[in-house]
């Protein structure tokens, strides 16, 4: 006990600032509530890079993306997608010298097109669009990059399946401080 | 409404009255008076106002803010001089509406409300938040502000994301998380597991009171150390998971070429750095005696020295820091300096825990087979001329 004591005693005496909070934490406090497989289901819109989370309705063509993209996407990413004045969208994928970062050039999957297109475009009317439209607009991105043919059909089961050419490219982070620069 | 009514009678009586009067943002007028203390002064109020002296300013772009550090004098960034980057505008959210939702591989998916969230044990700390793409270079005429105001520093109080996700579970499984913010860009990042269980914070105060709509109100990841975009502002919902999204902003966007075909993907942490707030453009100096201050800070621990160089860097001279030096700050350094009146260049280098050194520009370049956007953190320097006019040297270091 008189050990315990002097042990106690020592901590308390190079670390007076704490008290014993963390120990007394309960495992839950109980605060918030569970959520419903509803509540979940709305918000849950994230698209994984194996195609988890794409919906089932809606299969995509280059050539009605076309119309779409002409309609809401062109006045920023120009008549092609190739300029702006907002996000080039669109390289030639043996166009090696453009500095310009692109679907074609620069992206690595092609779900997170679809991703980024549901959650965040068009930009002034983010969230507008049905599956429907967003798998059209993907399949026409993709077509104008050359990555697709204009026949397929992009959906949930093709989308995940389409390998981009930058994909190659990318590398985990090396640097992990210390002199070295990296 | 109101406060802009109380304005225009205050204006129309100063005047007719033919007094000078400045305005202030909230509309409490201060006479200047040649003797203030011969005149009575004006009474509390209920909102502090800064001094209408006081011209201080972010600078904005169409999606960022930039905090003026040149005109900076602590170490903490006033809230509404904090830096923006926002990738949809700034979202109107009610706090009694707010909710987060924490699900995927968790035993128990749950939602919190701001209330639900202020109930859990809170922690204050500080640290400085600052965009990777955070480096302008290519002229003379350019500020601290400029070059790279997109840090910031705060005392940012919350609960511990591991406190949170203590109460949903986590599947031992899990490595990674997704933060998805309620913006117009419903932005969303993968995190390691790791960082959300080591120093995450979902933070809801900001220097003593709420998070400015514009740093994430109601609430906000902060990741210190980190690069800003990862600390999802307005956060409505993380989804713990075995691997990363691989979502638009860590593909298309915060990812760096580094030569030889190869991009980095996934480069969190924020490098040390350091750059001299005074004297800098365009501020115009006398020769004589000169307190050179700027701020350094590493994302990966405390900042362990710094120096600076006043003849262009041939030599280095510790500089003193400003205690406490804290991890993952903004640490304030000084440097005492007989200006000569001759022309010169000054710089500074921070040093962190791991042995770090701040590169040049040089370096960088030399270590990424080129300039690559985001990352860039090289030695800044500044040309004091016999005027006494200083303007930044966009080529040293390269």
């Amino acid at each position: 006990m008189r050990i315990t004591f002097a042990a106690c005693a020592a901590v308390c005496f190079f670390s007076c600032s704490t008290n014993d909070d963390n120990n007394r934490a309960p495992e839950t406090f109980g605060f918030g509530r569970e959520a419903t497989a509803e509540e979940i289901a709305i918000k849950d819109i994230d698209i994984g890079p194996d195609g988890t989370g794409l919906l089932h309705e809606g299969k995509g063509k280059a050539l009605s993306g076309a119309i779409i993209y002409r309609e809401k996407c062109s006045k920023c990413h120009g008549e092609d997608g190739t300029d702006g004045p907002f996000g080039a969208l669109v390289t030639d994928p043996n166009d090696t010298a453009s500095t310009k970062k692109t679907v074609g050039n620069y992206w690595p999957y092609a779900t997170t097109l679809y991703d980024y297109v549901n959650r965040a475009m068009p930009f002034d009317k983010p969230g507008s669009l049905t599956s429907q439209e967003v798998y059209d607009l993907t399949a026409f991105i993709l077509y104008s990059n050359k990555i697709i043919d204009s026949t397929m059909v992009v959906d949930w089961q093709t989308l995940p399946k389409i390998e981009m050419p930058a994909k190659k490219m990318f590398v985990p982070d090396d640097r992990k401080g210390g002199p070295e620069v990296r | 409404m109101t406060n802009k009514k109380i304005d225009r009678r205050t204006m129309l009586s100063v005047a007719l009255a033919g007094v000078a009067m400045v305005q202030t943002a909230f509309g409490k007028a201060f006479q200047q008076v040649e003797d203030p203390t011969k005149k009575q002064g004006v009474p509390s109020g209920t909102l502090g106002t800064r001094s209408p002296f006081e011209k201080v300013l972010k600078k904005p772009s169409d999606i960022s803010s930039r905090t003026p550090l040149q005109d900076l004098v602590g170490s903490i960034t006033p809230s509404d001089l904090h830096f923006e980057r926002n990738h949809n505008g700034v979202p109107a959210i009610d706090p009694e509406k707010y909710e987060l939702l924490i699900h995927g591989m968790v035993e128990k998916p749950m939602i919190f409300t701001l209330k639900d969230l202020k109930k859990f044990p809170a922690v204050s700390r500080i640290f400085f938040i600052e965009c990777s793409g955070n480096y302008r270079s290519g002229k003379e005429e350019l500020t601290p502000q400029e070059i790279c105001g997109l840090t910031s520093q705060s005392e940012w109080t919350g609960v511990m994301l591991s406190t949170l996700l203590r109460e949903v579970k986590v599947k031992p499984k899990a490595t990674w998380f997704l933060a998805e913010g309620s913006d117009a860009a419903v932005m969303t990042r993968s995190i390691p597991l790791n960082k959300g269980l080591d120093d995450a914070m979902i933070a809801y105060g900001q220097n003593g009171e709420a998070i400015r709509p514009e740093q994430g109100y109601p609430a906000r990841l902060v990741l210190p150390g980190w690069e800003g975009n990862m600390s999802v502002k307005w956060i409505r919902r993380i989804e713990v998971s075995d691997g990363p999204f691989m979502t638009r902003e860590e593909t298309s966007k915060y990812t760096e070429a580094i030569g030889d075909k190869k991009i980095r993907q996934f480069s969190f942490v924020m490098d040390a750095r350091s750059i001299i707030t005074f004297p800098t453009y365009p501020r115009q100096v006398e020769k004589g005696w000169i307190e050179i201050r700027g701020i350094a800070w590493s994302g990966r621990g405390k900042i362990t020295k710094v120096e600076v160089s006043v003849d262009g860097g041939k030599h280095w001279q510790l500089a003193n820091l400003q205690e406490p030096i804290l991890d993952k700050a903004h640490t304030i350094f000084r440097y005492l300096w007989n200006w000569t009146g001759e022309e010169t260049e000054i710089m500074s280098r921070a040093y962190d825990e791991t042995g770090y050194c701040q590169p040049t520009y040089k370096q960088l370049s030399d270590a990424r087979g080129g300039k690559s956007g985001y990352h860039y953190n090289p030695v800044v320097a500044w040309r004091v001329k016999r005027d006494g006019v200083v303007v930044l040297n966009p080529d040293a270091g390269k």
